[in-house]
């Protein structure tokens, strides 16, 4: 029987990539462990390796192709005595068509089909470019680097590897290994080096490869960063970034799937950002690094290769602290950030089909919340339904429903609901992971609750 | 144990006042823990007692580009670094004329005018930390040395080695002051460290590293001197063991059951830097016994003084509770 050679996965949150390029043709011979091919992933590209040994006996994509699928054939191997016509397998030979299926579920790399609502302070008829949030946080870290050379960016593999997820491509060889910086594999030791570089005045942009690993750094974070300023009586501070991927990945487990938006925003003297669209991911990181003060901004992995229009200005800064209303309505309104806000979304979309009209309101910044945006909301639409990937107990759509619950009790006409995670360490088997986080059915299902509908 | 302390400082001024700021430090932790036995000075409170040489004896060797840091034990670094005694014990008492206007306390204090960085109050926090003093000096291209303080307790955390490992990799200015006084709260160094020659915990980093006998302040300047030169150079980072010894418990609270009365005594008799430097300063004929009560005396009346400034100073305003969170 030929051997169907197929599209590796080849990160966690791969779904799809690029056959870059083969380097094997039809009727070659492979060892295993011999190189079929180039694959791009959203992070990198890569060497694929043959698994069977055999004869090429057909290449079903061509170099070059985007888009393909995991586990769509790529290639056929035949056995010895095998010959070319049994390569003659069902999948039809691919052209290099992209697959542009948009995806339905919310994992999916790709983002729900939607138009964000404009800022409204955006300059009238500006630009507005397709750009993936990775590119956008990329932008606004190198715009400010230009402008401010105090500013500098240090974590682990952000220079020569170009960043683990690739957040960091470019900037080594723009600003040299002065002001983009290795460091070795200690979160403690190199977030308290920044926190005493940020007290003599510089900038620094702290990356963390994932906010889990900042645990190992907690102290420096919460005891000197965000301290200091109150300590000395306002003589010295901790001007600063601390970044990365927050909240699950993908089959990745319990000690790299968690989100810690509310152990952040509890804590005085940081200001804790978590946006979900590329053109917030600019702008408020541009706002963060020239921000005097301790900033934790939490972006979502999965969320990296999603692309949303940016504005094409010299400048993009967003006010840090104000929540955006992503969509109108006047039946509910849905509280959220990061990428719960795209299931917020893709709910709403389905409620406007059974006649629910949604508000949606990203947040942006969870510290200090624009409590302001929620509570004019609410007394809007007289419902709240909170939308997020964090744990339930004492996350910040607790923090929201207590203060929504306490000033504008009047307005409410059913209790403040939450949609979060579940209780529970992150799974890694695929259908407990998927049960352990919130889904579009939850979001449905809650404000459906709230409304009296079923 | 290697001694630096064979010559005598050419600058009579200069020995005076090695003298003068140690007694200070002396005469200041001695009103502190009398405050503390008031009610005045709440919470923790780690006197420095016995400590003096060390601290006095580096901060000569330093210039106004360079920084300092510290743990909790923090008063004579403030004072050795210039900072006022009104300002200083005003904190101590939590009062608006206090350093931090009363919202750091005793562990907790800054002078951004005198580049002290703190008064850390988790221990070994402060490695890390002065570490990016340091990195800070060596990014501006300036000639700054920071100097990072910590005791033989802190020298055994992890975050240490994070930071010996990234200073020597990127040669940052920074010398490492470990002051060995034998006790981590009530832990002798034999029941808590392996290695208990810390000048050699930075021998895998290819740290250069010197034991001093931090009760000498004469030795500790010259090591000092030396270590600091040696950063300033851009060699990378070095490490001063200053073997020294407190007097006092760990804390106010802290009845130091650990140790014998004849062991603190001995130390005191034998060792002490104070009379010992001022021994020396007689025989050398630097100055007078009348000379050394003279200093005593305007010392006294500083420290009086301070106590005075701290104890009618009054409370923060209760706005105070809100500011300096954010700017």
């Amino acid at each position: 029987m030929p051997t169907q050679i197929l599209m590796p996965a080849l990160s966690p949150t791969m779904e799809e990539g690029k056959l870059a390029k083969w380097l094997v043709k039809e009727g070659d011979i492979v060892k295993s462990g011999q190189v079929l091919a180039e694959i791009e992933t959203d992070k990198a590209t890569m060497e694929f390796e043959a698994v069977d040994e055999g004869r090429i006996g057909k290449l079903l994509v061509a170099a070059g192709s985007e888009n393909v699928k995991v586990n769509e054939p790529i290639a056929v191997l035949l056995a010895d005595g095998e010959d070319a016509s049994a390569a003659n397998v069902k999948a039809a030979p691919k052209a290099a068509a992209p697959v542009a299926t948009p995806a339905a579920s919310s994992s999916a790399p790709a983002a729900p089909v939607f138009e964000a609502a404009a800022d409204p302070d955006l300059p009238a008829g500006t630009e507005m470019v397709m750009t993936t949030v990775r590119e956008a946080l990329r932008d606004a870290m190198a715009e400010e680097m230009r402008r401010d050379g105090d500013v500098f960016l240090m974590g682990e593999e952000v220079a020569q590897y170009q960043g683990a997820y690739k957040i960091s491509q470019g900037l080594l060889d723009e600003f040299g290994d002065k002001r983009v910086i290795d460091t070795p594999i200690t979160e403690h030791g190199f977030a308290g080096l920044a926190v005493g570089a940020a007290f003599d005045g510089l900038k620094p942009i702290v990356e963390f490869m994932t906010w889990n690993f900042a645990m190992q750094a907690m102290d420096q974070i919460v005891n000197s960063a965000a301290k200091t300023r109150y300590m000395s009586g306002g003589q010295m501070a901790a001007p600063m970034v601390f970044r990365g991927p927050n909240g699950a990945a993908a089959r990745v487990g319990a000690q790299h799937s968690q989100d810690y938006s509310a152990w952040y925003a509890s804590i005085p003297g940081v200001k804790v950002i978590a946006p979900y669209f590329a053109a917030d991911a600019k702008g408020l990181l541009k706002a963060a690094i020239r921000d005097p003060n301790p900033i934790i901004f939490l972006e979502n992995e999965i969320c990296y290769g999603r692309s949303f229009p940016v504005p094409k200005l010299d400048d993009f800064v967003l006010p840090i602290g104000k929540a955006r209303i992503v969509r109108q309505g006047k039946d509910v309104t849905m509280v959220s950030y990061s990428i719960a806000v795209g299931m917020a979304i893709e709910a709403a979309e389905r409620l406007a089909a059974e006649g629910i009209d949604a508000e949606i309101i990203d947040l942006r910044t969870l510290r200090p919340l624009d409590m302001d945006t929620v509570l004019a909301s609410v007394k809007k639409t007289n419902r709240l339904v909170t939308v997020e990937q964090c744990w339930p107990v004492c996350s910040v759509g607790t923090e929201i429903c207590q203060r929504v619950a306490l000033e504008a009790f009047d307005y409410l006409d059913a209790p403040p609901t939450k949609v979060t995670g579940k209780d529970v360490p992150m799974p890694y088997a695929a259908n407990l992971e998927k049960a352990a986080l919130p889904t579009v059915d939850e979001v449905v299902a809650a404000v459906k609750a709230v409304c009296y509908r079923d | 144990m290697k001694s630096f302390a064979n010559g005598a400082l050419s600058n009579s001024e200069a020995q005076k006042k090695l003298y003068y700021d140690m007694l200070l430090i002396r005469r200041f932790e001695e009103r502190s823990g009398q405050l503390y036995g008031m009610g005045l000075i709440g919470g923790f409170c780690h006197l420095y007692i016995g400590q003096e040489a060390v601290v006095v004896g580096m901060q000569a060797n330093v210039t106004a580009n360079d920084q300092i840091i510290t743990a909790y034990r923090d008063h004579g670094h403030m004072l050795a670094a210039g900072m006022e005694s009104r300002g200083v014990m005003a904190e101590l008492t939590g009062r608006e004329g206090g350093y931090s206007r009363g919202k750091g306390g005793s562990m907790h204090m800054f002078s951004a005018e005198k580049k002290f960085y703190g008064g850390h109050g988790i221990v070994g926090a402060q490695v890390p930390l002065g570490t990016g003093l340091a990195f800070a000096n060596k990014y501006r291209g300036n000639d700054g040395v920071t100097l990072t303080y910590f005791g033989d307790g802190a020298a055994n955390q992890g975050q240490v080695y994070e930071s010996f490992n990234m200073a020597q990799l990127w040669k940052l200015p920074v010398v490492y002051v470990i002051e060995n006084n034998q006790y981590a709260m009530g832990t002798s160094i034999n029941r808590a460290s392996a290695q208990s020659d810390f000048s050699k915990r930075g021998a895998s980093f290819a740290i250069p590293g010197v034991q001093v006998d931090g009760m000498d302040v004469e030795a500790v300047q010259k090591a000092g001197a030396e270590a600091v030169a040696y950063c300033r150079k851009g060699n990378g980072p070095m490490i001063l063991e200053m073997k020294t010894y407190r007097y006092r418990g760990h804390s106010m609270s802290d009845p130091a059951k650990y140790r014998t009365r004849e062991e603190v005594d001995d130390v005191r008799e034998k060792r002490d830097p104070i009379d010992h430097f001022g021994s020396k300063l007689v025989q050398r004929g630097v100055c007078s016994e009348e000379d050394l009560k003279a200093m005593d005396t305007d010392i006294r009346a500083i420290v009086t003084d301070a106590a005075e400034f701290a104890t009618t100073s009054p409370e923060p305003d209760m706005a105070e509770l809100y500011t300096d969170i954010l700017a």
